[in-house]
């Protein structure tokens, strides 16, 4: 595993590892943010219309305040997978450490400690724990054993820009191999002559460099090869 | 075989099992067990659909080792990935409430006695700086301005004074809607006091040292002056009723507090942070039944504390019950069971 990387690896008990992608301390600040606001607007929404009941609303306003400021997270966190309005906008999720969806004890447990993260002043105490833990956790999500993780978007399969397959006149090792069909999937991206130049680094890397074509064309040809493309 | 080989091959399992997952998160509900994943209401094709699930996200687990170990195109890999995670929540994740009635008839009280010490920690944490703050300002009363200021006294005087907020007419009780006003903020003043106390047991235990003894010595401080003032029967005909439930449950946040406080003071075996995990999950079931303790007891010092609905000996035989209930649930509630 590379040292500076926030990729975690949970192993399944189907015997497979799945890849888990931490969030920082800054998305998830951005986050809070956006919740924070979120309730504000409902707060200020409720203040218009329970004004008018007098005493009674105010007896209202206070309940919704309080069950705001301690429940919000965790009613979302349980019931629409692991994201409050503001995490969702950010991609983020809260899952336990084992990568399922929290559940109720969990998500209690991290929200009533925010109480203490959030001392002495702007989060600091869990700001702190964020940095120093090697899983960006707040001091709630210790105890919690949670974690705040990116929700990738589905990224379309990488398609080759289509034309001939040739078969490799070497043999290459399979990670050798999945260099090309990645560099092949860059290309289009790639200006030509950034795309030829990237082609050339490939000579001196190998031994077989007179057998092994590098240019831009060949490679693409071996990479559809590679994929199964005939 | 060739990653198009693969994908060709497989393509139409992956592609159902997205569309179970995404069936399955549609309904809004939380999960009840593993078996009843998807919702309730199934077509005969859903059920089916339902069975294949476990035997369908196995073979993508398959799939994703395989895709791994051929070195397949990272794009694939990623995309089984997501879908092997995806399946996993579905699968794993189907966590439930244990049924709440369970948990108050015998688990609460149960364990409450099972860590008894703590309670009764948390207790002499609360009342014996009560006792002691009550005594200092019973025979010395200027002592009540080390805690209070001149205008917070003067409220206090003016709440309990014959015919103050406390007292009203007899017969009725204050008009409801401020009844109702004063519920919303006990249940936001004092389920958040009961919140703090318990999480700042994180730091070291201090914080809920802070809030046990603080709360005590504000209760003994205030008591103590208000007897000396000579309005003791006003007083307690008030407090006596909810304080079953409210310093009860104050005590219970406290004991919650002193568990994470412990498992950071004394992690035994485990490390900190494990230790800490460890002691959540009790913590945390306590703090539950606290909870459920302070809405009642916001309810009653709402509703019925304030009111005169009968003479001040009727208030205080109700009360005496409402100790004498909390007691018995606590001592005897679910001892059977356990023994």
């Amino acid at each position: 595993m590379p040292l500076l990387d926030t990729i975690r690896t949970i192993e399944t008990p189907e015997g497979v590892s799945i890849r888990l992608r931490l969030a920082g301390p800054v998305p998830r600040a951005l986050a809070w943010l956006l919740d924070f606001f979120i309730r504000l607007i409902i707060y200020l929404i409720l203040l218009l219309f329970l004004s008018q009941l007098g005493k009674f609303g105010l007896g209202i306003g206070m309940i919704v305040v309080f069950l705001g400021e301690w429940f919000y997270p965790v009613l979302f966190e349980v019931y629409a997978q692991g994201a409050t309005p503001g995490k969702k906008t950010l991609g983020l999720a809260v899952l336990q450490d084992d990568g399922v969806p929290v559940g109720w004890s969990a998500s209690v447990v991290r929200n009533l400690l925010r109480a203490v993260d959030i001392l002495p002043l702007f989060y600091a105490f869990g700001l702190c724990s964020m940095l120093l833990n090697r899983n960006f956790k707040r001091l709630g999500d210790i105890v919690a054993k949670t974690i705040v993780v990116h929700r990738d978007k589905p990224k379309p399969l990488q398609k080759l820009p289509p034309g001939f397959a040739s078969p490799l006149p070497v043999w290459l090792s399979s990670s050798e191999q999945q260099l090309i069909v990645a560099f092949a999937a860059r290309v289009p991206r790639l200006t030509p002559d950034r795309a030829q130049e990237l082609a050339q680094i490939l000579r001196p890397a190998r031994h077989t460099s007179t057998v092994l074509r590098a240019d831009v064309d060949s490679l693409l040809g071996y990479a559809r090869h590679i994929v199964g493309e005939r | 075989m060739t990653p198009n080989e693969f994908i060709r091959q497989h393509e139409q399992e992956w592609r159902q099992l997205e569309a179970l997952i995404t069936s399955a998160h549609s309904s809004l509900r939380p999960k009840k067990s593993p078996d009843t994943i998807f919702d309730e209401k199934l077509t005969p094709e859903q059920a089916t659909d339902q069975a294949a699930f476990p035997s369908l996200y196995r073979r993508i687990c398959l799939h994703l080792a395989l895709a791994r170990e051929r070195h397949y195109p990272p794009a694939l890999i990623e995309r089984l990935d997501r879908l092997a995670l995806s399946g996993h929540q579905a699968f794993y994740g189907a966590r439930s409430l244990s049924s709440i009635g369970q948990f108050f008839v015998h688990g609460f009280p149960a364990l409450i006695r099972e860590h008894a010490r703590l309670f009764w920690l948390a207790g002499a944490l609360l009342y014996l700086p009560a006792l002691l703050m009550g005594l200092l300002v019973y025979f010395r009363p200027e002592m009540i301005y080390s805690l209070l200021d001149h205008q917070g006294v003067n409220n206090l005087e003016e709440m309990y004074r014959a015919g103050g907020a406390i007292e009203p007419e007899p017969g009725s009780g204050r008009a409801a809607d401020e009844n109702f006003r004063m519920f919303g903020f006990y249940i936001k003043n004092n389920i958040s006091i009961g919140f703090q106390c318990f999480a700042s047991g994180l730091l070291f235990g201090l914080g809920t040292l802070f809030f046990l003894i603080f709360n005590g010595l504000l209760f003994g401080a205030v008591s103590a002056h208000l007897i000396h003032q000579g309005s003791a029967e006003r007083l307690f005909q008030f407090v006596i009723a909810h304080g079953a439930f409210e310093l009860t449950a104050i005590v219970l946040c406290g004991m919650a507090g002193l568990l994470l406080g412990r498992a950071l003071i004394s992690p035994g075996r485990r490390r900190r942070s494990e230790a800490l995990a460890h002691a959540a999950g009790p913590a945390v079931r306590i703090v539950y039944g606290a909870t459920a303790m302070l809405l009642i007891a916001a309810f009653i010092e709402a509703f019925w504390s304030s009111g005169a609905y009968l003479p001040s000996t009727g208030k205080f035989i109700v009360g005496g019950l409402l100790w004498a209930l909390v007691a018995g649930y606590f001592l005897f509630m679910g001892a059977r069971r356990e023994s």
